[in-house]
Parts: structure tokens; sequence; C-alpha cells
């Protein structure tokens, strides 16, 4: 029954297996070390080398030694041997060693098998659709090596690829049932490798001269919304982040556990609207202004910013209500206020004398706020996303030096002048406006909409939003576009290319989106929600197995029964000929099985004269076709069938 | 106890097949995961971990794809046995300690191709094929003999792991097939020639026989008999020519049983005396057999050593 499975691997085996590695590896190339990528080329052309040359595989000392290097250079690399890439990167290398020792079968089938398990791991660093489509193809590759190893020489290769492709398509009902039925189980089942969910871009949870900007350029997107109704303009869309309050003369952070409550009368209707959140590795999820209506296991924190019991490190969606016109805390915690009016001592005292100045010619709160962003507009400060490096003293070199900045260095500037000048201020993190995908409506927020904006309070008004990069690039509110020198005047073909361009994009954009919202974001909650629109509320997993396994013995049986009873088609001769044959069942003239087409003939000429003379032709034709020198009077028999009574 | 043993024939053959067509029904395929289906599983359940570990919703879809191929893998492999229909043919005799190859007639009646089918009738001799789609193909099933006799052709195991390797799916064919085995030559000089049968055929005189061309000397023929001329002329060869007369033959051979050593064990006497029956044949002698209660008489036809190989394979069994 177990035979060993030491069969030698025939030589035409190998390039299979080798086109099967390397489809599984190339992608990996992108993200990995350049010594890496190199070692794993390098094995890979010594693997071709000896193939072609037919030469002998290296013995397994020298591979073990290669083994050993390997791992040391990985683990100098990664500074351990698992977690996400460094495990990536010895699977890679593994693979790349296997072609070296490919001496069996059963070598092969490690080979296969390495390289299916290599596909999980690129969905690692991307599941877009392109990642989706290549890995088909390197499944198929892969599948076909496999179907090569067990099917002996004497297969042709376009068979092969054929078949492979066959069986992966039967494969696919099965994966549906599974992706549908599977019991899904939510979140990491242990704690995930430190590296798990890195590279993620965002914004950071502090705020330092240059943090904001190097965002500026990133067209990744940060989150999609989708309102239930109208989306309100641009100009309104405050995505609030991090509150930041402490400074310390070059970094604003948060207050960490800060105690406070938050009060908000509602005063505009609430929008409704859902999230998909890209993931950021933070708690916090850029609801809008302020949330009346919270998802589950979100909490709302004193200053107004959502957060999440968990670390937001997958794609997920989440549904708020906000409304864009409120009152928030008009009776503030005095400690919170006292809090608010902190500044460095002995800091930028430019700036505070200037403010000091304000202080004592102005009663009115309102008037500072007023002289400051003037001071903005009005004195040839620039927006720019490559400011001069600021020194020790930056809201003072800022203000009255270099003016030139971005959103953070306004926003910050701002709230030094008002706390310096009396009124309670804060930082405010988060993103401002987005761009609305004509193709599905959703609203695509990216890293380059991230901005800083301030907070202050006033008597009597509570909280209040100041957007002082406004006074100064009113552009990069309303459209939330960044003015560049010269960008105004493009040509016209130039203009309805990017407007073509632009459009693709959009498309592109909205395919993703529905890709990510309809396949990639399925979930336990979503095969709830499926089951319940079913009719079928409050599925177990038992009821899932069950269903499951119903399903698979459903699709098994219907497979089975499809290729078992698979017979070959019989020439088209004999079709034409069985053809006539059930012409003459209709006159219950059966053929005998040991009748020849003349004796059946003679039968008819005798039984029914009438059909006599136009079946004589068809015999006369199938004879022709089936015996005679002319091969090709397939026609000649169609028609006289086709005269038949 | 007997019901288990009656299941185990049902289920594994051990009776006859008969000499009829045999069709590969459901009943007789059995499969299980091959150790490649073993590895594949462990991997699938890794994977699965992983995808759900990390939450990659592709991750779970090429989980669950893998693991539809694996089960239609699993029908495919059923299948390239399935219907598979095996007709016994022919098997010539051999001498014992010899392969004995028995002929197998496999159609395809599917429109693809069956492939990588093994037959073992013995394990160190498998027979690995592709029948392609609609075709029929002959195979001959190598089995070692050992002693001479009826050889039975053992139970085949027909196996098959394609088009996946995930699984193997075997059947056991057992078709009454038979091998006629002769003993095992022993090359022992030819016994003297007896008196000739034939009444007044005198010790053939020169010029009575007619020439009729060389052949390759056997190690039982005399130095005397040897074209030494016609030898030489064969360049490069080591090999040496015997002249064959055609007609009346020199010598008539009565190989009896008496005239081998009683003290050698019979099998053993059998093969002296088939190594005699080869070498009285090859030379173009009349001869014949006689073993304890049987008699063949002398003649030179055709039939004459297939008739004494016969008699000396199923002597006493």
């Amino acid at each position: 029954m177990s035979r060993p499975a030491h069969r030698p691997l025939d030589q035409t085996a190998r390039p299979w297996l080798m086109a099967a590695a390397l489809a599984t590896i190339l992608p990996h190339l992108e993200h990995q070390a350049l010594w890496l990528s190199s070692l794993i080329g390098l094995m890979l052309l010594w693997a071709a080398w000896l193939w072609q040359r037919n030469e002998r595989l290296p013995n397994s000392g020298l591979l073990a030694i290669i083994v050993c290097l390997s791992c040391c250079a990985v683990y100098l690399e990664y500074q351990t041997l698992f977690g996400r890439d460094a495990g990536v990167a010895l699977l890679v290398i593994f693979m790349a060693m296997k072609m070296l020792e490919l001496k069996n079968r059963r070598d092969g089938m490690v080979v296969v098998t390495l390289g299916y398990f290599l596909l999980l791991t690129h969905y690692f660093y991307s599941q877009s659709i392109p990642t989706g489509l290549w890995l088909l193809i390197a499944l198929w590759l892969v599948t076909s090596a496999l179907i090569r190893l067990n099917s002996g020489p004497d297969a042709m290769p376009r068979s092969i690829l054929r078949y492979a492709a066959s069986l992966l398509a039967q494969a696919l009902p099965f994966m549906l049932a599974l992706y549908l039925l599977f019991p899904r189980i939510n979140g990491p089942l242990w704690g995930l490798p430190q590296d798990a969910h890195s590279g993620k871009t965002g914004l950071s949870e502090q705020m330092t001269p240059g943090s904001i900007a190097h965002l500026a350029l990133n067209n990744e997107i940060a989150f999609r919304v989708r309102f239930d109704a109208e989306i309100p303009p641009g100009k309104l869309l405050y995505w609030r982040g991090p509150v930041m309050e402490y400074f310390d003369g070059t970094t604003w952070r948060p207050q960490p556990n800060r105690p406070g409550s938050e009060r908000i009368e509602v005063i505009a209707t609430p929008l409704s609207y859902e999230i998909t959140l890209e993931p950021h590795n933070q708690r916090w999820l850029l609801a809008l202004d302020a949330p009346t209506g919270m998802p589950p296991e979100t909490g709302l924190n004193g200053t107004l910013t959502a957060t999440h019991r968990q670390i937001i490190n997958e794609r997920r969606q989440f549904r708020f209500a906000s409304t864009l016109d409120y009152r928030f805390n008009v009776a503030e915690n005095p400690n919170i206020l006292r809090r608010n009016l902190q500044l460095p001592a002995g800091r930028n005292p430019q700036t505070l004398k200037l403010a000091g100045e304000w202080r004592a010619t102005t009663k009115e709160p309102e008037e500072v706020v007023n002289k400051a962003l003037t001071l903005f507009a009005e004195q040839n400060f620039v927006y720019s996303l490559q400011p001069p490096l600021l020194g020790p003293e930056g809201i003072d070199d800022f203000l009255f030096s270099s003016r030139r900045g971005f959103c953070e260095h306004y926003a910050a500037a701002f709230v030094v002048l008002m706390r310096a000048a009396g009124i309670p201020a804060r930082v405010v993190g988060g993103y401002q406006g987005g761009e609305v995908n004509p193709v599905d409506g959703y609203l695509t927020v990216r890293q380059s909409d991230a901005h800083a904006w301030s907070e202050i309070w006033l008597e009597g008004r509570g909280w209040i939003r100041i957007d002082p990069t406004a006074a100064v690039s009113p552009a990069r509110i309303e459209n939330g576009r960044i003015d560049q020198p010269g960008s105004a005047t493009l040509p016209a073909l130039s203009q309805l290319r990017t407007a073509w361009l632009k459009n693709l994009r959009h498309r592109w954009e909205a395919i993703n989106n529905a890709w990510n919202q309809q396949i990639l974001s399925y979930d336990m909650q979503r095969q709830r929600q499926l089951l319940a629109r079913l009719g079928w509320q409050e599925a177990g997993w038992q009821d899932l197995v069950i269903l499951l396994a119903l399903c698979c013995t459903i699709l098994l049986g219907a497979i089975t029964a499809w290729t078992l009873h698979q017979k070959p088609q019989p020439d088209p001769a004999t079709r034409l000929w069985h053809k006539a044959l059930r012409h003459l069942a209709r006159r219950q003239v059966n053929c005998a099985r040991w009748e020849t087409p003349n004796a059946l003939l003679h039968r008819v000429q005798t039984e029914h004269p009438m059909l006599a003379e136009p079946f004589g032709r068809v015999v006369n034709a199938y004879l022709d076709v089936r015996y005679g020198r002319t091969s090709n009077n397939l026609n000649l028999l169609r028609e006289a069938i086709a005269q038949l009574p | 106890m007997k019901l288990l043993a009656q299941l185990k024939q049902t289920l594994f053959r051990w009776q006859s097949d008969g000499t009829a067509p045999l069709r590969l029904g459901q009943r007789r395929i059995f499969i299980i995961p091959s150790r490649g289906g073993l590895l594949f599983v462990t991997a699938l359940v890794v994977m699965l971990i992983g995808a759900i570990n990390y939450s990659l919703a592709l991750g779970h879809a090429l989980v669950f794809l893998l693991a539809g191929l694996g089960l239609v893998g699993m029908i495919h492999t059923f299948r390239n046995l399935y219907d598979l229909v095996i007709t016994p043919g022919r098997c010539d005799a051999v001498f014992a300690g010899e392969m004995a190859y028995f002929e197998l007639r496999l159609d395809n009646e599917r429109a693809t191709a069956r492939r990588a089918l093994t037959f073992e009738a013995d394990a160190e001799h498998p027979v690995t094929v592709t029948v392609d789609a609609g075709k029929m193909l002959k195979i001959a099933i190598p089995q070692r003999t050992i002693r001479r006799g009826w050889c039975e052709l053992s139970r085949i195991r027909l196996s098959s792991e394609y088009p996946l390797g995930l699984f193997h799916a075997w059947s056991y064919l057992q078709p009454a097939m038979r091998c006629l085995v002769f003993p095992t030559p022993v090359m022992t000089p030819l016994p003297g020639a007896s008196a000739t049968s034939r009444q007044g055929a005198q010790r053939g005189a020169a010029g009575q026989e007619d020439f009729s061309g060389f052949r390759l000397r056997q190690p039982a023929d005399s130095l005397h008999h040897v074209a030494w001329k016609a030898s030489a002329r064969i360049p490069d060869s080591n090999d040496l020519l015997v002249k064959q007369f055609a007609g009346g033959s020199a010598l008539e051979l009565q190989l009896d049983w008496a005239l081998t050593d009683p003290a050698l064990p019979d099998e053993t006497r059998l093969g002296i005396l088939c190594g005699w029956v080869l070498q009285a044949d090859a030379s173009g002698q009349r001869y014949g057999l006689r073993l304890p209660g049987h008699e063949i008489a002398r003649a030179d036809t055709k039939n004459q050593r297939l008739a004494c190989l016969q008699l000396l394979a199923l002597f006493a069994l």
C-alpha cells in the first residue's frame, strides 16, 4: 500500500518545478533585502545551469553549510529567525535551496507544498487585486508542476496546463462554499509577532514640525466614507484624530489618561455614515466632528476623539452619526483649561511678547483670534511643504523669520499665540476634506489629506475650531488641494488628459473599494448577516459546519457524476448515422445490432418502400464516408439525412 | 472470524476474477491520502491558522481553494482507475527463474487519458503506463518464476496517484491467468546416442545427408562438428560455427530419466533432461523422452520440443 516515494525525478520535470518556485518567490523580492534577492537569484541560476548541463546536484554537506550561513545572515538582518519578515526570508531561501536538491519525486512534492505555502505569505504584504491575480497565475503554475510530477514524462505541457486550469475551476465552487460558510474566527489566535503590521503609515500620535508634511506627498488611502445622505461640502469635513495639549517647545503630545467628560449640545441634525478605516496601528477612529452615534466597543474621550478598544491593525468598518454644528464642553473643567494655557517656560520670547501686547490692548478674545489670523494672512506667510529647518525657538523662527510652513506650523504657532494671550487652546490632528469618487459615491480620504488645526475655548461658547491654515491657503481647506506655484495654467490637452486619467483612477479606486468592501472584509459579522438574509437567524458554528458539509457533499457528488461519465464523442460520421437511425426509429424501423447498413436498407425496401429511395441515398453517402476514397463527404451525408421524410 | 475472512475476500479480491474482461467499478477501488497528501493537509492547516491569525481574507480564499483542489484531486484520482476495462491476454511459457510476462489488454473508453497507472504483480517490477483517450493498450506484467509447473499470476495491484499525487487509489486484480514454467535447464553433455529406432537407417554415411548451412555452436556440440574454416572467416568473433545437415540425423537420442544420476535430487535430474532436450532440439537431432510412467516417442517434429518440455514441466505435480 505505501511504497517508498523515492522514485527518481525525471529531468524534464525540473523546469516545471523551477518555474513554480520562481513564480512564488518573485513577488517577495520587492520587499526583501538586496543580498537575499541576489543569493536567491544565484541559487536559481546555479540550479538552472546544473539542469542545463545535466550535472550532478551538489552534495548535502555543501547545502547544509549554505543553509547555516543563510540562517545566520537572516538573523543578522532581522535580529530574529521568527516573526513575519524573517520567517518569509527563510522560507524563500529554503525554496531556492530545494532547487539544488531535487533528486526524487518526494522533493518535488515538498517544493510544491512549499510553493503553496509561499503564496500565502504574499498576503502579509498586500491583498490587492493585482496581487490576487498574480497569485492565481502562480497557483496555476504550481498546480501544473504538481500534475507534471505525477503524470510521468509523456504528458504534453499544453494538456498539463489545461488540466490544471480545469482542476482549479472545479475547485472554485468548494472555495466559494468554504469562504461563505466556514465558521470564521475573528482576531488573532495569539499575540502576533512585533512586525506583523509594520510598515503602515498614517498620523502619528505626536506632532513635531514636519511630521504631517511627510504624509502630504503620500497618496495612500487613509480611509473611505460612505454617507447615508448627501456628502457635506469639503470644507466642513474635519476628521478628528488625537488632540494634543502638551507642548515641550518642539513636540506636541496628547495628555495621557486624561480625565474629563464630554458634553455635546447638538444643534444640527446628525449625519450617518460608515467609515472603512485602513489599518493605522492606533486606537483612534477619525470620526467627523462631534459623534452622537458610536459603533460598539468605541468610546469618546474628553477631547472628543473616538477611540476603539483594540488597536486597528486591519481594515475595519465603523458606523457613526455625527453633528457638524454643536457646542462642546461649554462648562469645562478648570484643570483642563489651566492645562491648555501651559507653555514651556522661557521659550519663544518674541511670540510671548507679541501675544502679551495683544492681550494688553484688546479685551475680547475674538479680537485676539482675529489679530492672529490677520497676521498669517497679511504678513507674507507662505504655505510650503518644504519649510526651512527651525532652530530651538521654533515658533519664533517661524513667525518672525522663515514664515514658510505647513498646517502643523500654523496650528502650533496659533496655539502658542493663544495660550500666551490667555486663551485656552490646543492642537487637533486628523484629516481634512477628501475626494468624492463619482463612480461609487465613496469619499476617499488620503494620507495627503492629513491636517492639523487648533481649538480654542471661549467663555459661553465652549471649544471652537479655528483653522489658521485657512488664513494662508484657503484652497487647502476649500478643496483639499495644495497650491503649487505654476500649476494654475495647464494646457488644455494636458488638462483633458489629466481628466481622463483622473476618471480612470476613480474607476480603479472604486473597483478596489468594492474588492475591499465586498470580498476582503467578509468576517464573522458579515457571515451572520448573510445567513440572516438567507433566513437563518442566530446560526451557530455547528449549523455552519452541517450546512458546509451538506454543500461539499452535493458538490462532490455533482463533480463526480460529471467527471465519471465523460465518454469519448463518436466520430462525426457515426453521429450522423445514428441521427439517420433515429429518423427511421420514428417510423418504427429499428436497426438491429448485427445489421449492416445494406442489410437494413434491404429490409427498409421490403417493409417501407416509401422510405427506400431517400434512405438509400443516406446509406450510399454513409458508406462513401466510411469506406470511400474521398474522405470529406460529410456534407453529402448531412444533406441526404436532411432529405429524409 | 469467518465473517471477517469473507469480508476480506470480497474487499481485497483474493478469489479469482476469471478470464472475462473486468471493469473496475467503485466497489473495487480503494483510495486513501498519500504521504504527499498528508504533507499537503498539514500545510493547509498551518496556512489556515496563519490566515486566521493575521485576518487574511485572501489567505482564507487560497486555503479554501486548495482544499477544494484536494477534494477534486481525490475524485480525479479515483476516476483515473474507474471504468477501466482489463482483459486477460496470453502468456508465453518460460524456464523457471526467468520472468513470466502476463499480457493484459487495457481499454480506456473515456475521452481523457489515464496516466501513471502502475501494475505490479511483483513489487520489484512495477509497470507504469498511460492509456490514451479512447484507446486500447496491451501490457505485459512481469512476474519472477521460481519453480517449474503452472505459475499462477499472483494478485495484481493496480495503483495510481495521478493527477495530484495527494491520494493513492488502488485496486486488486486477480485474472485467472497461468504460465507454464519449464524446469531450469542444467547444461551437461548429451548422453551417447542410443540405437536408432528407425529400421534400416544407418549411421549417416557421407554424402547421404544434405548440407544445409551453418549455425552457432552450442556448448553441447562436440568439437568434432565445428567447421573450423568457416569459423575462421568470421572476423573479430569468438563464435564457432557448426555444420548443419538436413535430412536424416546422425544421432538418434533417447533422453531417459534413468540416464541421469540417481543420487541427484529429482528437480536437478529434470533440469538435466531439460538441458538435453534443448541441446538435442538445437542440434536438430531426432530425440525422444522417457520419464517414469511417461514416454514421448522419438520424432523431429516442430512440437517435439514443446511436448517434451511440457512433460518435464508438469511431471509428478
